[in-house]
């Protein structure tokens, strides 16, 4: 059975999307994130869909509920590398996505997460924001 | 004695052609010398040589095959290349019925007093005839049709050009009113050079769009969003007077998007956002 593989980058769980998305592949993947989530305590999670071609209202969901999920678990979630035909197809559905970051690549993604812990550390650790 | 039809054009020929070719002219007087003499000299000629061959052929003398064919594609030609030229319909048509009274004239001459053959050739001409002179009127509309649809498409890929201002800041200038046709294109072209570029923030002017109703915005809106899904942040600029007044009024909700009332000041924010600075060397 497909598995899609969760790579632990830095601080960061990558999610590579290379192969069409169905019901229970989404399912075991919100499984293995969030679980992998917890037992390597990743601060944030980046989910690359560069791969994916066609989506319809059942992915952009999935990705609305990955991006939920994590940060119930205190990770941000930055979806990177959709194409412009995907990005139209979403809006068009009427799926903004409004709540999950975005970036262009994995690089931007990277920084943009980075970025984003480290305004988050600043905003809970007075102490580290005074210095 | 039956003189048949080819036979009376054959002896007549020349000066069909030369009293055709008078009444041509008068019949296009509007646009006159958009063809030369020599040219409607030689189409005339050779139409009439056509003619001359279909109606030898079988009757009723068909279009799709035979003689009738090339007839047909000849005057097709001539109707299309007239239809660029901008001749008026009627005028196109004239090509070919203009025609008719001359040769009328020649079967009346023939005919004598042969009543039946005289109608015979009457009605085969100007059933001939007229089926041509439909089918210079449909080639003559498919062109124009053909000509609106290219000026169309040219027309939009015109006005929605996607500009790099700087490093990593791109501009769509929007002119004219933003339908959902056109939101696609722009749409379409701002991704794309997101991704070629890298660009993170897009800046859409709207000082060319005469008004904003609650479609226009709902279409400035979708593509806002798209662009954020990229991983840019857009702002809109060129936002004049009237139409802030009108967003309002209407109710609309931006949200929040970054509105600046001009370019200079989009790209302000855009500069401050990439952490630039543009200063005026020191004197001296």
């Amino acid at each position: 059975m497909d598995m899609i593989p969760i790579l632990r980058v830095g601080d960061a769980l990558l999610v590579s999307i290379q192969v069409d998305m169905h019901d229970r592949l989404a399912v075991q993947l919100q499984d293995d994130l969030t679980a992998r989530i917890v037992s390597s305590g990743a601060r944030g999670v980046l989910i690359d869909i560069s791969a994916l071609e066609i989506v319809d209202s059942f992915i952009g969901r999935m990705l609305a509920n990955i991006a939920a999920m994590s940060s119930v678990l205190d990770a941000h979630t930055v979806v990177v590398g959709m194409r412009p035909a995907v990005a139209i197809t979403l809006v068009e559905l009427g799926l903004e996505l409004n709540g999950v970051s975005t970036a262009l690549n994995v690089d931007r993604g990277l920084e943009l997460l980075n970025r984003q812990l480290q305004a988050h550390e600043s905003l809970h650790d007075p102490a580290d924001a005074s210095s | 004695m039956t003189t048949s039809l080819p036979d009376i054009i054959e002896q007549n020929e020349m000066s069909i052609l030369k009293e055709w070719l008078q009444y041509q002219k008068s019949a296009t007087r509007s646009a006159h010398g958009a063809i030369s003499d020599t040219q409607l000299q030689h189409e005339s000629g050779q139409f009439l040589t056509l003619l001359k061959g279909a109606l030898a052929g079988a009757q009723p003398t068909s279009l799709d095959e035979g003689p009738g064919s090339s007839l047909r594609d000849l005057l097709g030609d001539l109707s299309r290349s007239r239809a660029l030229q901008g001749f008026t319909p009627s005028e196109t048509a004239a090509f070919v019925l203009s025609l008719k009274r001359p040769l009328f004239d020649r079967v009346s001459a023939a005919s004598g007093k042969d009543a039946a053959q005289l109608a015979d050739h009457v009605w085969r001409i100007t059933d001939l005839l007229d089926r041509l002179a439909l089918h210079t009127s449909e080639v003559f509309q498919k062109s124009r049709e053909e000509i609106i649809q290219r000026q169309q498409q040219e027309m939009l890929e015109l006005s929605t050009p996607v500009i790099q201002l700087w490093d990593g800041v791109l501009a769509v200038p929007l002119i004219g009113t933003l339908d959902s046709a056109r939101t696609q294109v722009v749409m379409e072209s701002l991704l794309t050079s997101i991704v070629d570029t890298g660009a993170t923030i897009a800046i859409i002017d709207i000082t060319g769009v005469p008004t904003v109703d609650t479609l226009v915005a709902q279409h400035l809106l979708k593509t806002v969003a798209a662009a954020r899904l990229m991983g840019a942040d857009c702002i809109i600029s060129g936002i004049r007077p009237q139409i802030a007044q009108t967003i309002v009024h209407l109710g609309v909700n931006l949200g929040d998007v970054i509105t600046k009332a001009t370019l200079s000041g989009a790209l302000q924010v855009a500069l401050n956002r990439r952490g630039l600075k543009v200063v005026r060397p020191a004197a001296g």
